[in-house]
């Protein structure tokens, strides 16, 4: 059963990267992507991490895909299709990528391909939130200073004037 | 569910952010290519974790971390472009090329 709901997870996911990385309208990518990480988010259901899911959707549908839509709006990017938008080079990325995705996949086939998974309930608020509050707390207070210096960052960046 | 499963697929989807970030042109559709990838380092981490269950729910507090850092990084990101297309007018990231060395300088 999971199974079956992760392979369609995975199918979308898959399907709506590709729509993402080839097509011509930017906007249009942009939506896909709220697609590809939603079913992405599936797929952490279909392994039983709810809390992991629910990140997800609220972190990268909710608020990455937003913020991105709003740079689309602020660097008045167009909504008609961009011929452009692919350069020249893309036949050379495909082959890096097919060759890159043969050489890991060959790996992980190699090393991990008698492996089963069993998943089981562990993936609650309430067990995740139990660990990071105990064993994972200092990377927890880590991360949180590195959310100021990246919110820091960003005001800086954007208050900057024109200087020559 | 065999754990090949997760992880092809968080292989099929690197790779296509891979390609995303070598074709694109545009700034924006790279820091989308970066998501892609960053998403299939989260599918490795939490398969990992369902396949270890070590009890520390180790890989899904690393992929709420790594969410959490991938906010960061798309706020960042997105500051930086909209800093670029202020001062350049466009977002166009073959095209800043600022901090390209010189033919004469890199010769002698």
């Amino acid at each position: 059963m999971t199974t079956v709901l992760f392979s369609v997870a995975g199918i979308v996911a898959v399907v709506a990267a590709v729509i993402v990385v080839v097509s011509r309208r930017i906007v249009h990518a942009a939506l896909w992507l709220v697609v590809a990480l939603g079913a992405v988010a599936g797929c952490f259901g279909a392994l039983h991490a709810e809390f992991v899911a629910l990140v997800q959707i609220l972190v990268y549908v909710g608020a990455i895909v937003v913020l991105v839509l709003f740079a689309l709006m602020l660097t008045k990017a167009p909504t008609n299709p961009l011929p452009g938008l692919t350069t020249a080079r893309s036949p050379f990325a495909a082959v890096v990528a097919t060759v890159l995705a043969l050489i890991l996949g060959l790996g992980v086939v190699l090393a991990f391909g008698n492996e089963k998974v069993k998943p089981v309930r562990d993936g609650s608020a309430h067990a995740v939130g139990t660990q990071v509050f105990t064993t994972w707390v200092l990377p927890f207070e880590v991360l949180s200073v590195l959310l100021l210096a990246a919110l820091i960052g960003a005001i800086a960046l954007s208050q900057r004037k024109k200087e020559d | 569910m065999p754990l090949i499963l997760p992880l092809l697929l968080a292989v099929v989807l690197f790779c296509i952010g891979v390609y995303g970030v070598l074709a694109r042109r545009n700034a924006i559709t790279l820091l989308m290519s970066f998501e892609l990838m960053l998403n299939a380092v989260n599918l490795n981490l939490v398969a990992f974790d369902a396949w270890r269950l070590d009890g520390l729910a180790t890989g899904q507090t690393l992929a709420v971390f790594v969410i959490t850092l991938a906010a960061a990084e798309i706020g960042l990101g997105l500051a930086i472009v909209l800093l670029l297309f202020r001062t350049h007018g466009h977002v166009d990231a073959d095209a800043a090329r600022d901090l390209v060395e010189e033919e004469q300088e890199s010769a002698t």
